[in-house]
């Protein structure tokens, strides 16, 4: 008899990773429950969307429920060093950056993956809506959701074969109320909490007030133009705005005004009509591809520009290693440098880059 | 009972409750239920109940049983005796001056911090050396004409060095100041005549020496002036209100005598075991010491550091291959902070941070110690290369 493969699951008291953790028990694994703690700002810790006290609680009745051993790992310092350090960054180059993909990189798949190694385990499963289908040659490959509402590969496209060789999505082949109906089958004491999209760290902060006490004074003010060169009003620093965002411009106008795009150079925020706001293509460096290799120079494909951007048909085409443009069939809006152009051919996931 | 695979070397943490002193316990919930303040037959049966265990509970401490209030748990005793004497010397010759050390567990550190903090005492911490040991000279060299209480540890739960309790009391009283020893961990292995150790206070906590976890008892040596915190009714000569929990009272009394009878038996069933784990440790694992003092040290107790180890990583390791060990700075939510007493003792931060304390019980067997040893050298050496893969 051999003994039952050893998997860890990073628990976050939610019924995603929950269900995820009872489907492991139930498919003969020897699951062990981790808990990472991440920083927050000091004060709103409680706040935090995934590791307060509440929740950690909470992870601590589940896997005492099912009966498996809990640890909470401190990720403070690692997670302020690569995360939010990179968040306050990115806001001070005047893009928008997406810190939830350097978190799943850094903290989940390297420090908490090479914590689980440690502990003998051969897996590491997480609650995200997603799948992996390994084929015979070995290759591993991301495959969206069956949930599509629900799919979060988009977060998981920054991770290669040495990564997705350790990991386990449980919940991945199942709907929302599927894993809702599983919580409540296997009894197990989840709450209901609401969903929430906002940054885990800033505890229902608003991420401005937040940059304000976190960045040095990158954010100069200077002058809102058309794309004429009209210069129409002031604003506070380019950091605080969005491309795509119409209101808190502080601009009387007949029409919506909507930030088209940041001269980070000239320090130029310049704002235009919603028929303006369009692009067709995109430059994105830092390319991850899943597979380790691109699928060719050139190759057509579907992109998602955001989390919950829909697909758009475009041609991708490699410039070198590091570089790649991508020509879009229609005209997108809000194409947000800083941002990842993540690509698709219908259900796998090949893999993408940060926006320009 | 253990589950199944599991061994447990965490006694310093707690203890399970001896079987004799849960039989002991078991009249006491159900049939001899009442209030030991009431005037009628029922009460009379719980108070004489609650006097028995008074009286064989001073009989081990050698003093006199109206000098032994029962509380809830060790941290209680603590609280009541720093804040008892410290309110009382204030308010009696204005003395404000509290001298502790620096290794002290957090019920006698925290509770200064806040008389300082809140109430304008002030605070003063002695040194100690690389062992963890306060020396009395230190003491002596402190102490101030309004100084209100003095607290040194007797034996350091995360270390196990014990302290020279006898000497520095002597000082305290001849200078006329209340000691107070925390004698929370000494209390299962060392002796506690009171008299020879020359104390005015002194704490207990029944859970680890094999009695029930939630009661504690302070010795208060008569003529020791306290203000009590917990006020109410007159239970516990006006120290210590609260309807006596006579069940937990009875069970700390017949498990601290069991502490004493059986005392020799114990140490002589545990300490060759814990020098041979010692050894075996500092042969077999290179970059490790042992913490505390080498020879003056519970008998039960081995505490490590190791360079270069991530401390709660190695307890989580621990934990799946089935050995349940604390760091000595027991944090479940895994805060990486190295041990303030282990820095109190210069212990270097990337050593303080791979602490590992293993400590024994009566139920801990040879075979269990060298299924421990043969565990732990692969897991400190997958745990350092853990250090080098996220550093690198």
């Amino acid at each position: 008899m051999t003994s039952p493969k050893r998997v860890v699951i990073a628990m976050s008291g939610g019924v995603d990773s929950s269900v995820a953790a009872a489907l492991l028990v139930q498919q003969g694994y020897e699951v062990i429950g981790m808990m990472l703690r991440l920083w927050s700002e000091p004060g709103v810790e409680a706040d935090n969307r995934c590791c307060t006290p509440d929740a950690m609680a909470m992870a601590r009745r589940i896997a005492g429920a099912l009966d498996i051993p809990f640890y909470a790992v401190d990720a403070q310092q690692s997670f302020f060093d690569t995360v939010v350090t990179y968040f306050t960054n990115g806001y001070a180059q005047g893009v928008t950056p997406n810190p939830c993909l350097v978190c799943n990189r850094s903290i989940r798949w390297e420090f908490l993956l090479n914590r689980a190694l440690a502990l003998g385990a051969e897996f590491l499963a997480t609650g995200h809506y997603a799948r992996l289908l390994r084929d015979r040659l070995g290759q591993i490959q991301l495959l969206r959701a069956i949930d599509i509402t629900k799919d979060q590969s988009y977060v998981l496209h920054v991770l290669g074969q040495d990564q997705l060789a350790h990991a386990l999505f449980p919940v991945g082949e199942y709907t929302k109320p599927q894993v809702r109906q599983m919580a409540r089958d296997y009894n197990l004491p989840v709450a209901e909490r609401t969903e929430s999209q906002d940054l885990c760290f800033l505890g229902g902060a608003d991420y401005r007030s937040f940059l304000t006490r976190h960045t040095s004074p990158s954010q100069t003010a200077g002058e809102i133009r058309t794309r004429r060169g009209q210069v129409i009003g002031q604003h506070q620093g380019l950091s605080f705005y969005t491309i795509g965002q119409r209101k808190g411009l502080g601009i009387a106008s007949q029409v919506p005004l909507y930030v088209l795009e940041k001269d980070i150079s000239e320090n130029i925020l310049i704002v235009g009509e919603a028929d303006e706001l369009g692009a067709q293509e995109l430059v994105a460096r830092s390319i991850n591809w899943v597979s380790g290799e691109p699928p060719s120079e050139s190759f057509r494909t579907q992109v998602k520009i955001r989390y919950k951007a829909h697909d758009a048909w475009a041609t991708v085409t490699l410039h070198d290693k590091s570089q790649l443009h991508v020509y879009f069939d229609e005209p997108q809006r809000d194409i947000t440098p800083g941002q990842s152009a993540v690509f698709y051919i219908e259900n796998v996931c090949l893999g993408g880059g940060v926006i320009q | 009972m253990n589950p199944p695979g599991h061994i447990y070397l965490d006694y310093a943490a707690t203890t399970p409750v001896d079987p004799q002193v849960l039989e002991a316990m078991l009249p006491y919930f159900s049939q001899v239920f009442g209030n030991p303040s009431s005037i009628h037959t029922f009460g009379q049966r719980a108070e004489a109940a609650l006097e028995q265990a008074r009286e064989t509970t001073a009989r081990v401490l050698n003093c006199r049983p109206d000098e032994v209030i029962f509380t809830s748990c060790g941290s209680e005793s603590d609280n009541l005796a720093l804040r008892g004497a410290a309110h009382a010397a204030k308010k009696l010759h204005h003395a404000c001056h509290i001298l502790i050390s620096p290794v002290e567990h957090h019920a006698v550190l925290h509770t200064a911090q806040q008389l300082a903090r809140q109430e304008g005492f002030n605070l003063e911490l002695v040194p100690v050396d690389e062992f963890g040991m306060v020396n009395p000279d230190d003491i002596a060299s402190r102490l101030q004409p309004d100084t209100a209480i003095v607290s040194v540890m007797y034996a350091n739960n995360e270390v196990g060095t014990i302290n020279p309790i006898p000497e520095i009391g002597k000082i305290c009283r001849q200078r006329g100041v209340a000691f107070h020893t925390d004698a929370v961990q000494a209390a299962t292995y060392l002796p506690v005549d009171v008299n020879e150790l020359n104390i005015d206070l002194l704490a207990i906590g029944a859970h680890k020496f094999y009695g029930p976890k939630g009661v504690g008892a302070l010795y208060t040596r008569k003529g020791t002036p306290l203000i009590p915190s917990q006020t109410g009714g007159g239970q516990e000569f006006n120290l210590r209100a609260g309807t006596h929990n006579i069940p937990y009272i009875v069970g700390l009394a017949e498990a601290f005598r069991l502490a004493q009878t059986e005392r020799r038996q114990r140490i002589e069933h545990l300490k060759p075991m814990r020098d041979y784990l010692i050894s075996q440790v500092l042969e077999a694992i290179p970059d490790a010491r042992l913490t505390g003092h080498p020879s003056q040290r519970l008998p039960n107790h081995a505490s490590f550091v190791f360079d270069g180890v991530d401390g709660n990583a190695l307890l989580m390791m621990l934990d799946v291959e089935g050995f349940a060990c604390s760091s000595g700075s027991a944090c479940k939510t895994g805060n990486p902070e190295p041990s303030d007493v282990l820095i109190a003792m210069g212990i270097p931060r990337s050593w303080a941070l791979g602490s590992l304390r293993v400590t024994l019980g009566f139920q801990t067997t040879l075979g269990e110690i060298e299924a421990f040893l043969k565990a732990l050298p692969s897991l400190i050496e997958k745990n350092r290369a853990l250090g080098k893969r996220v550093a690198g």
